[in-house]
């Protein structure tokens, strides 16, 4: 028992984001389905980073700083200098877990303006799938080494492979039966239908349909599994002062977590919380950062690779327990305006892009400024989730002004 | 008929050690019809999969012991879409996860052999099947299970 916190501990809580930074414009490119852009990557990218710095009526020479994950093959210093940016002050990759890294690099940026390296940085994604490998296919490679020599001969290759053994157990242990994962499908798809930048606009989805779909890999249907897309997405953040002098509401962060539990990257499946979307450590910190609680959180965007993730993401962000998960999860429940849990309101990884994520920070700040194509009515707190089962994820909490 | 000579088609990527040595002792085991698992020399703590130091007591001094290659199911898939040439018009297959209760629990990968549409369930015992491809460059040995009594 100790009776005495040291003093850094006790500091630890006053080391916070809440508040000081905000996302002040977003941006994305026309999205394509895999392979049919018109347009090289990078050139996606900086098309989305200056949409944003429209957005925000920010001259896109007042950026001095990017962040990314998943390394992003649009590195800042060719970016700075492509778009003649006098000054380059920040330049940062999340470390691993790919999608998993898209709320981190968000707090990533908001932690380099918060300690004054930068003013005003860029937070970015561009994929062009058809022009580099694919996701969802095996790569090329005739040997397999590490992690996947123990994985890969046994077909045992692809993400959704990777993750059915989590999901299934997941499953299992605690009696979810396959309609909250369509639940979760009917939702983006059902959102997807209001907005026309989604590539699923126009092709909405019946229960009938989900049930009737092929297998990928049980427990995902085809439904269950992402889209793989081309497109870019930006966000422009500064901090919380100059914030209130731009063009839009500003979104605050209000807090950010990343990581993963105890030894999670033990190999060959070996994680000791296998059965877990990874934020079981992580969400806590979140709360206590962000000041708030499940209830205080309007709408929710949460990174579908695949349903199965959603579910326990929701589920380890305490905004129900697992045991309520077959009541919960209903399409009534996820849609926007009337449900209680609004969910993926742009339609999201499955149905309106999967720009590996960050088409939900986008949609996050949207639904606080009122310009949502799914507008939760009063939205003042939104939660972003990314990239379940994987290490690190990440999440973030965004909030409107009378928030703080 | 001869039957398949391989659970899954030839033409998946090869298991290959990692240049670094650090999991050379498993896959030799493999060839020799041996489940083989970290155990710490100075706590006598079980380790999988493989790392160079201990995650217990941080010694770097980590022994490879023999393990009983049988087990408990401990998760499952059932994949349907061919991710890789080789598979394709190969029809489903079965992942499983098994915890080795006996090895710290353990847990190993392979394909439950048998009938893909087979019902799994979680907690079954299994055994592990060898599977040698002596052909192949260099030679290894995939293992695989199946269930038990």
């Amino acid at each position: 028992m100790r009776n005495v916190i040291p003093a850094w501990e006790r500091s630890a809580a006053a080391r916070s984001i809440r508040g000081r930074v905000a996302v002040v414009g977003v941006g994305e490119t026309t999205y394509y389905k895999h392979g049919q852009s018109p347009e090289p990557e990078v050139k996606l990218a900086l098309q989305a980073i200056l949409a944003a710095c429209a957005d925000a009526g920010i001259e896109p020479r007042a950026i001095d700083g990017f962040a990314s994950y998943s390394n992003d093959r649009n590195d800042p210093s060719r970016l700075a200098a492509a778009l003649g940016i006098p000054e380059l002050r920040f330049s940062n990759m999340q470390w691993g877990g790919g999608g998993g890294g898209g709320s981190a690099a968000v707090g990533n940026a908001a932690a380099a303006i918060a300690a004054g390296y930068a003013d005003c940085v860029v937070v970015f994604r561009a994929l062009a799938q058809g022009q580099f490998q694919r996701f969802g296919a095996a790569p090329p490679a005739a040997t397999a080494s590490g992690e996947a020599a123990l994985t890969f001969p046994y077909g045992l290759i692809s993400p959704a492979q990777r993750f059915a053994m989590r999901v299934m157990r997941f499953l299992h242990d605690h009696g979810i039966g396959p309609g909250a994962q369509r639940a979760i499908a009917l939702a983006s798809y059902h959102h997807a239908q209001n907005n026309p930048r989604a590539v699923m606009h126009g092709r909405p989805l019946t229960p009938e349909a989900y049930d009737d779909s092929r297998w990928i890999v049980e427990p995902f249907r085809l439904f269950d599994c992402c889209m793989e897309n081309d497109g870019a997405a930006a966000l422009v953040l500064v901090s919380a002062e100059r914030a209130r002098d731009l063009r839009q509401r500003p979104a605050y962060l209000l807090g950010v977590a990343q990581g993963s539990e105890y030894r999670n990257a033990a190999r060959g499946h070996n994680a000791p919380t296998y059965a877990s979307a990874s934020f079981t450590t992580v969400a806590p910190h979140l709360y206590a950062m962000a000041g708030v609680t499940p209830k205080d959180v309007s709408v929710v965007q949460s990174y579908e690779n695949f349903t199965g993730g959603v579910l326990m993401s929701l589920i380890e962000h305490d905004f129900f327990a697992p045991e309520d998960a077959n009541d919960i999860l209903t399409l009534d429940n996820l849609v926007a305006p009337g449900g209680r849990l609004p969910l993926n309101t742009s339609g999201g990884n499955l149905a309106e892009c999967y720009m590996h994520g960050l088409e939900l920070q986008i949609e996050a700040v949207r639904q606080l400024r009122g310009q949502s194509p799914n507008p939760v009515p009063g939205a003042r707190v939104a939660m972003v989730i990314s990239g379940p089962m994987v290490t690190p994820v990440s999440s973030m909490l965004l909030g409107t002004e009378d928030v703080l | 008929m001869s039957e398949p000579a391989y659970h899954l088609p030839a033409g998946l990527p090869r298991p290959v050690a990692e240049p670094d040595g650090l999991d050379t002792p498993y896959w030799e085991g493999t060839r020799r019809g041996e489940l083989r698992v970290q155990r710490c020399h100075a706590c006598r703590g079980w380790q999988w999969g493989p790392e160079w130091i201990c995650h217990r007591c941080l010694a770097f001094d980590l022994d490879w012991e023999t393990v009983a290659p049988r087990g408990t199911i401990y998760s499952w898939e059932r994949a349907w879409h061919p991710v890789h040439p080789a598979l394709r018009g190969r029809g489903p297959y079965l992942v499983v996860l098994v915890e080795l209760a006996h090895a710290g629990g353990a847990r190993m990968i392979g394909n439950l052999l048998g009938d893909p549409m087979q019902s799994v369930a979680i907690d079954a015992p299994v055994e592990a099947v060898f599977e040698p491809h002596d052909d192949a460059t260099p030679p290894f040995t995939l293992v695989h299970w199946r269930r038990t009594a």
